[in-house]
């Protein structure tokens, strides 16, 4: 088990001695300094700004992984006054980083949507979080009417769309926004804007605007001081599973998956790592070392996603997990289109059978087929997801899935659940 | 002479409109028929699923043609005085107006469809789709108009047709609307909008490839690789509790 | 001639609005084929001369108006 070797990295969410107690205002104010938005917009600030972030090479942290400082050029050529849409869903059941954020440093959260709105000449900015998820939403709230009392002047306001795990998507949540319908739309062009109404959307995940509010105030080289050239900056992962204390670290991209996992005390041996979320990707024990960045996790055929990590121990059966998670995602399925519709469940059918041990001798053959299948063949990237972690799942416990489908399933299948549906672990260094 | 002539063309004229006008609901009725049962998705090795639809519209063109027929001869014979205003306004014609005009019904409701649909790649699918609603008063109407104004309602051949043409559109309405339940169910089941088609439905027979010039199609097998795709009745944890290796 | 853009024609599903009814694979089964659910699974592969009447054809005869032929720009 390797030990930390890399500093630790506090920019987000700063804890300790010295560090943020208070998330309110004063607080926030007095450990990360001033920050001045101009009110209305000023063309020179606007450039600086921009050329800051695309220098700091900032790159979207709720998934998508697209460079911040091109979604904004993007919009320059729509033209109309955009709105900014703050997206805090978390629909990953793994997920906490951005509770946390909201919980403890709202304001970097709320800077950012401001220095975003000056920038794109947008007046209000819409923050959403999930309907089941209050003591954000409170402390948003909080938030805003501190900022409002302080003379903030562009106008905040908290939507509370369904909890569920498309919602977070881009165009589904839009598409809420607009419609009240919380359903992905077929998008053919990503680079034109989602449109509110006749106004373009400037959306960005939560903690891509808490990283916006750090790089107003300290730089771009700054921001390149954490992470690797190629992945710079800081990044929040949360880290459950097989781990002593499970929460949300700060670790600079590049760190390796054993290494974050180790900061939260791994109980010992793993059967393997889930990496991204539940659309993400497995890996084997022996890849701990893979760097957390988008580069290398995709040569292993993985990707980033949100910043999770979930350690499997040895003696967990990493096809009943895959199981539980294929038939949760087929029910989180939007059910407009069929691939996603039939073809997931279809999926976890077959992964149950083979986790019990009674699945017919075709079962991973047809496992494998139909994750080829639904690839792209929805509006969303919903199965594309699970196919990928399913397809990963069939690789890196092919030894077991083998035995599994040869009627002697491992006992690690009635070990308890690492996996949570759909509250995940607390935060690190929060009161239990 | 003029006069037994003019009686034979006339008498002539009245037959034809008793004759297009059958015909006229009979292929109604089919293109009736064939558009209800177009979501039961037909197909066997011969016969590819979209040949229906254009069975349909091809019946609906023909029974157009015999109405057109029909109502030219109405309008044209001197016995009875069915005006051409009265083709489209209903109600309005002096010769039997309630019958007369539920024909005119028909007539503007069967229009609407037709042009509707003659524009359809111009006009938005939703407002196609809510004009092509108005085809379910077109036969309604029509035969109501066959019974009521029709010579040879009463005669038993006559009779026997509309009792055939009505069995055939009521059965295919009752599966219509029994399938969209059974569809609407299996769907509300999954949280799904796209409506589940139904195994039996689903192609497992050789997908019909172009028919060549030549008459031999060419195929192309899908047949199922196993499970269906509906949900398993027990969740993970049930199945692996009742394993008790 | 400076022509360094070719365009070029596809065939695309929109996922929302198929009902699987199958007819885009009768009438184009050299594009689409159906998967085991009946809903249609695209090549994407550009339609030549000989298949673009067949592909507007099938495009129009979707009930959903679920099938789409678009232009891909190709740079030669």
């Amino acid at each position: 088990m390797t030990t930390t070797t890399l500093p630790r990295v506090e920019r987000l969410l700063p804890s300790g001695p010295g560090g943020l107690t208070d998330p309110g205002l004063s607080g926030h104010l007095a450990l990360h300094g001033p920050l001045t938005v101009p009110p209305r917009h000023d063309q020179a600030w606007s450039e600086a700004l921009l050329a800051e972030v695309a220098a700091a090479g900032l790159t979207g942290r709720g998934g998508g992984g697209f460079p911040a400082a091109a979604k904004w050029e993007a919009l320059r050529r729509a033209g109309r006054r955009p709105v900014v849409v703050v997206n805090a869903m978390e629909g990953e059941p793994a997920s906490a980083k951005d509770r946390a954020l909201l919980a403890w440093s709202p304001h970097l959260v709320l800077d950012g949507a401001e220095l975003v709105a000056a920038l794109s000449g947008a007046r209000s900015v819409v923050v959403c979080v999930a309907d089941d998820r209050d003591p954000s939403a409170r402390a948003v709230r909080l938030a805003a009417a501190e900022r409002s009392a302080a003379g903030a002047i562009r106008e905040v306001t908290v939507r509370r769309p369904p909890a569920r795990y498309v919602t977070g998507e881009e165009s589904a949540l839009v598409h809420w926004l607009a419609d009240g319908d919380a359903r992905p739309v077929l998008r053919v062009d990503k680079s034109v804007p989602l449109r509110l109404g006749r106004r373009p959307v400037l959306i960005h995940n939560a903690e891509t605007l808490a990283q916006v509010a750090l790089i107003a105030r300290h730089g771009a080289a700054w921001f390149r001081n954490a992470g690797v050239p190629d992945a710079p900056g800081s990044t929040l992962v949360t880290v459950s599973g097989a781990v002593h204390t499970p929460g949300v670290v700060e670790v600079g991209l590049g760190t390796p998956v054993d290494e974050v996992v180790g900061r939260c005390g791994p109980t010992g041996p793993m059967a393997g790592y889930l990496v991204g979320g539940y659309g993400g990707a497995w890996l084997p024990p022996g890849m701990g070392s893979t760097p957390l960045a988008p580069g290398p996790l995709a040569r292993v055929g993985a990707t980033l996603g949100v910043g999770i990590v979930v350690a499997l121990p040895a003696g967990s059966c990493g096809i009943a997990e895959t199981a539980r998670i294929a038939r949760w995602m087929a029910g989180e399925s939007a059910g407009q289109c069929g691939p996603c519709v039939y073809g997931l469940p279809g999926i976890a059918g077959d992964l149950e059978l083979l986790a019990a041990g009674r699945a017919d001798p075709g079962a991973i053959g047809r496992i494998d087929e139909r994750s080829r299948s639904v690839v792209g063949r929805g509006a969303c990237r919903h199965p594309d997801g699970v196919a990928r972690m399913v397809r990963s799942a069939l690789d890196v416990f092919a030894a077991d899935a083998a035995a599994h489908g040869a009627g002697r399933p491992c006992a690690g299948r009635h070990a308890p659940s690492v996996l949570a549906f759909p509250a995940p672990p607390a935060l690190v260094g929060e009161a239990s | 002479m003029s006069a037994v002539v003019s009686t034979s063309t006339t008498e002539a004229v009245w037959y034809m409109i008793r004759a297009t006008g059958i015909v006229a609901l009979v292929l109604l009725t089919l293109t009736t028929v064939l558009g209800l049962l177009s979501a039961a998705r037909v197909r066997t090795r011969r016969w590819p699923a979209f040949a229906q639809v254009d069975l349909h519209k091809r019946a609906t063109l023909l029974a157009l043609v015999f109405l057109a027929l029909h109502v030219v001869g109405a309008v044209a014979d001197s016995y009875v005085n069915v005006g051409l205003v009265s083709v489209v306004v209903p109600f309005t014609s002096s010769f039997q107006p309630l019958w007369t005009g539920l024909g005119a019904v028909a007539v503007d409701l069967l229009a609407a469809v037709a042009v509707s649909s003659a524009l359809r790649q111009r006009i938005s699918p939703d407002l196609w789709r809510r004009l092509h609603w108005l085809a379910y008063g077109c036969w309604p109407f029509a035969m109501a108009h066959a019974l009521g104004a029709g010579t040879d309602a009463g005669q038993l051949w006559m009779d026997a047709i509309a009792a055939v043409c009505t069995i055939a559109v009521v059965g295919a309405l009752a599966w219509r609307i029994g399938y969209h339940r059974t569809t609407t169910a299996a769907a509300g089941r999954l949280g799904a909008t796209t409506r589940a088609v139904p195994e039996r439905h689903r192609p497992t027979v050789a997908v019909p490839g172009r028919h060549t010039a030549h008459g031999a199609p060419r195929t192309r097998r899908h047949a199922p690789s196993g499970r269906s795709g509906t949900a398993p009745t027990r969740t993970t944890t049930q199945l692996l509790e009742r394993d008790p290796r | 001639m400076n022509a360094a853009v070719a365009v070029a024609l596809r065939v695309r599903v929109d996922p929302v609005a198929c009902e699987a009814y199958g007819y885009c694979a009768e009438l184009l089964p050299e594009r689409v084929t159906l998967d085991e659910w009946g809903y249609p699974v695209v090549d994407g592969t550009p339609v030549g001369a000989d298949l673009v009447d067949l592909a507007r054809r099938a495009a129009a005869e979707c009930p959903r108006r679920a099938l789409l032929v678009e232009a891909v720009a190709r740079t030669r």
